[in-house]
């Protein structure tokens, strides 16, 4: 066995423009599907019908198909449908904010729904709007409790950024790639990029703790 | 001031209320009492929707709550209302509890929320707890705070819900003490409770619901001393 990491270090700026776009996009389609993601679950649990029958649709449909296909729809067969262009970026923030959105909506679900009824009650009776108490009394209260599973969902979309390559994005495994066919070598490069795709979530899971430990913060009893 | 005109309240097949009707005056401090699961924290909740009689109208201040196109939230904010469980916000600190809707409800200047705030809390006693989390309370500590949030809306009408059924035995009293020096204030107000000597002492009336009916409505003394009623008898014999 012989290790040679030169092509990796010749090749760096693939790397690291891949590694900048992986972050990039992780990082506005985490914050998107995030604010969609809420918005879906009040949907879903509304009282009005159609609004829940639209929230569980959706769901259903970005659930109920591979990611990777949806990236194919958006960016190979919608510019086909309606005749305008997506860049790669752009399919890209769109397809996975589309679908985290789907996933994050069903955990902001279950968390809302996990707030004590009092809590309703409490706001309702000091005169609070549906709005302010959705927004400062019940969501932080939901996010506490479902925080690790959010973390879950960054992580995963984090990795799943790699399917971009698929639709050709310069992110890691497209750089990856590249580097293989300029220098011949493959184990080097997945290997470097591996590590580089385990640095971001170590990191994240890092941020995640501190986070948590503050919002957590009015449980402590000295 | 309260006005309940042939209220009916069901929960799917069980009827719960069966025509109530009821008025408590300006001023009046009104206790019901009767067995558990009689409807009695269910009339103390038609007073601001937090249930919606099924039929019969509820009045506050001559204005009907229960007609259509209602400003709810309007009506609630001068209603103080006081929870078994207190239902204190956790991850707001007791400051916060108490300015939170004064400021986001009444629009009042942050300064004067809090200004009022730690008067209500000089007025419980717990002026030392203002930073701090619910999380960090004892029971009876929590119910003075929720009380005193309540105040802070500066509320025409106080109802209590059970304030003193989920407190260790202990706290029962500086609860109870906190009510009865509100009482005295002016204010109206309707309470549950199981504290039969309390609500002797603090009532100008006692209402005796059994089976979602107002069986009995009189003073404490006529009330404890002389109940019409035999199931209001057998109902004290119980509990005195």
């Amino acid at each position: 066995m012989n290790l040679d990491f030169s092509c990796v270090v010749k090749y760096w700026p693939f790397l690291y423009h891949g590694a900048l776009l992986t972050l990039k996009m992780t990082a506005i389609c985490a914050v998107l599907g995030f604010m969609l993601g809420v918005l879906l679950a009040l949907l879903k649990l509304s009282k009005w019908k159609p609004l829940i029958w639209f929230g569980r649709f959706y769901t259903s449909v970005f659930r109920g198909t591979p990611l990777l296909v949806q990236l194919c729809i958006v960016h190979f067969g919608l510019p086909h449908l309606l005749g305008v262009t997506f860049t790669t970026e752009q399919s890209g923030i769109l397809t996975f904010t589309l679908n985290s959105a789907a996933y994050i909506s069903e955990i902001f679900r279950g968390g809302i729904q996990a707030v004590d009824k009092g809590q309703y009650e409490a706001a309702k009776s000091l005169g609070i709007g549906y709005g302010d108490m959705m927004k400062d009394i019940i969501v932080p209260q939901a996010v506490k409790h479902i925080l690790p599973s959010l973390v879950n969902e960054a992580i995963a979309l984090l990795k799943e950024t790699s399917i971009l390559s698929y639709i050709g994005a310069m992110e890691l495994i497209k750089a990856a790639d590249q580097i293989t066919v300029l220098s011949y070598r493959f184990f080097e490069p997945y290997l470097t990029i591996a590590l580089i795709y385990y640095v971001f979530v170590m990191l994240l899971s890092m941020v995640a703790n501190r986070l948590e430990r503050w919002v957590n913060r009015s449980d402590q009893v000295s | 001031m309260i006005k309940f005109h042939d209220v009916y309240k069901n929960f799917g097949q069980l009827e719960v209320l069966k025509g109530i009707n009821l008025s408590i005056d300006k001023g009046q401090v009104v206790t019901l009492i009767g067995p558990s699961g009689s409807g009695k924290s269910t009339i103390l909740r038609c007073m601001n929707l937090l249930e919606v009689p099924t039929k019969g109208q509820v009045f506050i201040e001559g204005q009907e709550i229960t007609a259509k196109k209602v400003d709810i939230q309007a009506i609630r904010k001068d209603i103080g209302m006081v929870f078994q469980h207190f239902n204190l916000f956790p991850h707001k600190t007791v400051m916060e509890n108490m300015t939170y809707a004064p400021i986001k409800v009444k629009k009042k200047p942050k300064a004067e929320a809090e200004q009022k705030a730690m008067e209500l809390l000089q007025l419980v006693g717990l002026t030392e707890k203002a930073n701090e989390y619910p999380g960090k309370l004892s029971g009876g500590q929590k119910q003075r705070i929720a009380i005193a949030r309540a105040l802070a809306m500066e509320p025409k009408i106080m109802l209590f819900d059970e304030p003193t059924s989920a407190l260790d035995p202990e706290m029962v009293k500086e609860v109870l003490e906190v009510i009865k020096n509100l009482a005295h204030t002016g204010i109206t107000m309707a309470l549950v409770t199981h504290e039969m000597g309390f609500a002797r002492e603090v009532s100008d009336r006692i209402c005796f619901i059994d089976d979602g009916q107002i069986l009995e409505d009189a003073s404490p003394d006529e009330f404890f001393s002389h109940p019409k009623t035999e199931r209001a008898q057998s109902f004290l014999d119980k509990v005195l």
